[in-house]
């Protein structure tokens, strides 16, 4: 194992896990703003009950999230010097606006949201909450803004050779939006209100199933239901739109995302399927033309192959298959959970919803399938991205750090993966039992008295 | 090249990215330090109030870290990739410490058991001690320069890093995160943890001060290129006098209890020392120890003007924003803790 495979791998699994909470705290962010407001408006108790109960689980989720992304910024400078040098003059600037936009919004804010209860009023309260869901969103906006440039650079001018050489800015705006931004964001950010709405609607039809907390379960679990359903049929659009996106700017990806080899041929949209390198084709379920007509509106147009780019160009021929396999398993979950969620709301319209068990039961898993879209969605983008790490410009072998050794990314790696593993366990640990535990009755606890001081549960 | 009120975009920046990593260093250096001081508290209660003193401002102290890691990625790149990759496992050991620091406060308090809470309170109080001290060392090592090559690669080794200079100023980081942090958790606390707090305040600024007089020294003595600065602008001597007169006035505030001045003073010390430094490295950032011309300063280190002023517009409009929501919620926060359902 070399330099670069571990510190590719380091990355991706740093990565990786981080990535399991941001969107989970920008879906339950806009969860909670709606839960709150619902209590602000009604001033029923099962409202405030279940903000408190999402808040401690959104803090939960937050502190990993922190904890890990901290990584993740500078992780950049030990591993991948070379590329810190040739972007900085401008992935910096959005990393730093994250920081000072989004990051300290959130987590000022988020100290009043957790112990401010008894401190400020309830609009002000309901405030900080609106003031932590914004921020994680702007926090998204810059990050994918940042990561957007990288797939499809503008608003840059390259100065300078070899070592020296490096990207410098030419025009900011371009830059933000430059030609994937947009259609990356709402994807991202969709994808987030699926990761939390789906997150509540599992905790929730695991409660009406066991028969606990019923008011509270019913109420969070519409509201959730809601968020859901428009946010897995935006998807379809900001999904299409991404591929789109791809298909002008980054041909080569979305050869590897659709497996296609030949640039003279019709393409097919396929369901599922295996890539052979060496036949250069694919065995499985396909719609003949599919994708021609997807991006062409035409059974009968050709589209562009892998065989187009030099083979130093594009994604190895063992990339593809993982570039195809997730590609399509992210598409096939975004399908499923629109049925899920239209179903459901088909029943609720038949004041049937909470009859069906079998339904239910699907629910309290399907908090993973938006985590399986989310993780397999970003492994295609990124690794379809390949060899590139800035798309055109710098190879990933490029941009290693020069003075890092063997022994040094191995030591690391072996460290986070220790560490991320320990965190994770003590995460479902936790998670677990706060669901357990469930949200409770706040009002006969709003004055503790000195004998519960010490009370575990409370704590 | 393009001036503001007579100094050039990259100083500019430089000053920028000092502040914020003052900002840091008092912010987060009184919840460091109140976490190396946390095995000295032996009751539950005093640990859960110790805790709790920091609980709703911890988290967005560790902020100014993070837009600090941003602000030198973005404007002084060659800066942030060459120091990270040289100082790597000192690095990546402060990222594993501060994730586990996050974790010991956030899961401590999530189960009842004497050994969960035991084991958390030491892995909060070590990560803390930790992440001074490396703080410490790469600021120790910043002072004495590095080797580096023409390639901005790192040429020593791991041992070079801990050698005797960087150390002592990693201890020293650390007595002034104990000070401050003793100072702070005494302004926030009542009864008997206030008394007991009161003798450790005293204790630490006794380290403190005896740490600062010996890097002091060492620094002249040992560290000649930090001096030649202010002898060449001697009116920057000023900054070496208020440090010294803010450290007598510690003592003075202290002695009279009046915590909340000592706390400004400690928190006015440590942006001192900063700015000792940065006067004294600068126009240079990292000193190359193989040879002078290979020095990254200010301008062969930053970004270009275009992107720099982008950022300080940024950091005109973000960093009042911060500011104000920042104070609003230590307001809120204000007064000595007491523990309710939403303690830790």
């Amino acid at each position: 194992m070399n330099t670069e495979i571990l510190s590719r791998i380091q990355f991706a699994f740093t990565i990786a896990f981080h990535y399991i909470y941001p969107p989970l705290s920008i879906g339950l962010g806009v969860v909670l703003v709606i839960m709150e407001g619902m209590y602000l408006r009604t001033g029923k108790q099962i409202y405030e009950q279940m903000t408190r109960f999402w808040i401690k689980i959104f803090a939960l989720i937050f502190g990993i999230g922190v904890a890990t992304g901290i990584v993740m910024e500078f992780e950049f400078g030990t591993n991948w010097a070379v590329y810190s040098r040739y972007v900085g003059d401008i992935f910096g600037s959005a990393l730093a606006a994250e920081g000072i936009f989004a990051f300290a919004l959130e987590s000022g804010f988020l100290g009043i949201l957790l112990f401010g209860w008894n401190r400020v009023s309830p609009r002000v309260h309901f405030f900080s909450t609106i003031m932590v869901a914004l921020g994680s969103m702007f926090s998204a906006i810059w990050i994918v803004v940042a990561n957007s440039w990288q797939q499809t650079p503008a608003g840059y001018r390259i100065e300078g050779e070899g070592m020296k050489a490096r990207a410098v800015i030419t025009d900011f705006w371009e830059m933000v939006f430059n030609p994937s931004s947009v259609d990356r964001l709402s994807h991202v950010i969709i994808g987030s209100f699926l990761a939390g709405s789906f997150l509540v609607l599992s905790v929730n039809a695991y409660y009406i199933l066991r028969k606990r907390h019923l008011e509270i379960a019913k109420a969070g679990f519409k509201i959730a239901l809601t968020v859901a359903t428009v946010a897995s049929l935006m998807q379809l659009f900001t999904g299409h739109r991404s591929a789109d996106g791809v298909a002008k700017h980054q041909p080569a990806k979305l050869a590897a995302f659709e497996g296609h080899y030949d640039s003279s041929a019709v393409a097919d949209m396929y369901l599922m399927g295996w890539t052979n390198a060496d036949k250069r084709e694919i065995t499985g379920l396909k719609i003949p033309g599919g994708l021609s007509f997807l991006l062409h509106q035409d059974f009968t147009t050709p589209v562009k192959g892998l065989d187009a780019f030099p083979k130093e160009d594009r994604p190895s021929s063992r990339a593809v298959n993982v570039v195809f396999q997730t590609y399509h398993l992210m598409v096939a979950i975004g399908m499923a959970l629109i049925g899920l969620s239209v179903l459901a709301v088909f029943l609720w319209w038949k004041g049937k919803l909470f009859e069906q068990k079998w339904l239910l039961q699907i629910f309290a898993w399907s908090v993973l399938l938006p985590q399986i879209a989310n993780q397999v969605g970003w492994y295609s983008a990124e690794i379809g991205r390949q060899p590139w790490v800035v798309y055109g410009l710098l190879r990933t072998s490029d941009a290693l750090s020069q003075s890092l050794k063997t022994e040094q990314v191995l030591f690391s790696l072996i460290m986070f993966t220790l560490v991320y593993t320990l965190l994770f366990v003590l995460f479902l640990y936790l998670l677990n039992k706060k669901i357990k535990h469930g949200p409770v009755d706040t009002h006969s606890e709003a004055i503790p008295d000195s004998s519960k001081r010490d009370n575990p549960i409370l704590n | 090249m393009e001036t503001i009120l007579g100094l050039d975009l990259p100083t500019w920046w430089f000053l920028v990215i000092g502040a914020v990593f003052s900002g840091y260093a008092i912010l987060d250096g009184f919840d460091l330090g109140a976490g190396a001081l946390h095995l000295f508290f032996k009751k539950e209660e005093s640990r859960r109030i110790a805790l709790n003193a920091i609980g709703p401002v911890w988290d967005g102290n560790e902020v100014w870290l993070v837009i600090g890691g941003g602000a030198l990625f973005a404007g002084f790149p060659v800066v942030y990739a060459t120091i990270l990759s040289a100082l790597y496992e000192l690095f990546m050991v402060f990222l594993v410490m501060l994730i586990f620091r996050a974790i010991s406060i956030e899961f401590r308090s999530k189960e009842p058991m004497h050994w969960w809470r035991r084991l958390w309170d030491v892995s909060y109080s070590i990560s803390s001690i930790l992440l001074a001290l490396a703080l410490g060392l790469v600021l120790g090592n910043v002072i004495q320069g590095i080797a580096i090559d023409q390639n901005y690669a790192y040429q020593g080794t791991l041992l070079d890093l801990f050698n005797p200079y960087a150390l002592l100023v990693a201890v020293t980081t650390l007595a002034l995160f104990m000070m401050h942090g003793a100072i702070y958790l005494v302004m926030k606390t009542e009864n008997r943890l206030y008394a007991k707090l009161t003798i450790l305040v005293k204790n630490t600024t006794i380290f403190f001060v005896l740490m600062f007089a010996i890097t002091s020294l060492a620094t002249l003595l040992y560290i000649p290129h930090m001096i030649t600065r202010y002898k060449e602008v001697p009116y920057m001597f000023a900054f070496p006098v208020l440090a010294i007169l803010a450290v007598a006035n510690i003592t003075r505030q202290i002695a009279y209890r009046k915590y909340f001045f000592a706390f400004l003073s400690s928190a006015f010390v440590t942006a001192m020392l900063i700015i000792l430094v940065a006067v004294g490295l600068f126009p240079n950032i990292i000193l190359s120890t193989i040879d002078p011309d290979l020095h990254i300063t200010v301008y062969n280190g930053s970004s270009t003007e275009k992107s720099l002023k982008i950022m300080l517009t940024f950091a005109a409009i973000g960093v009042p924003l911060v500011g104000v929501y920042t104070s609003f919620v230590f307001w809120t926060f204000r007064g000595k803790v007491k523990l309710d359902e939403t303690s830790y």
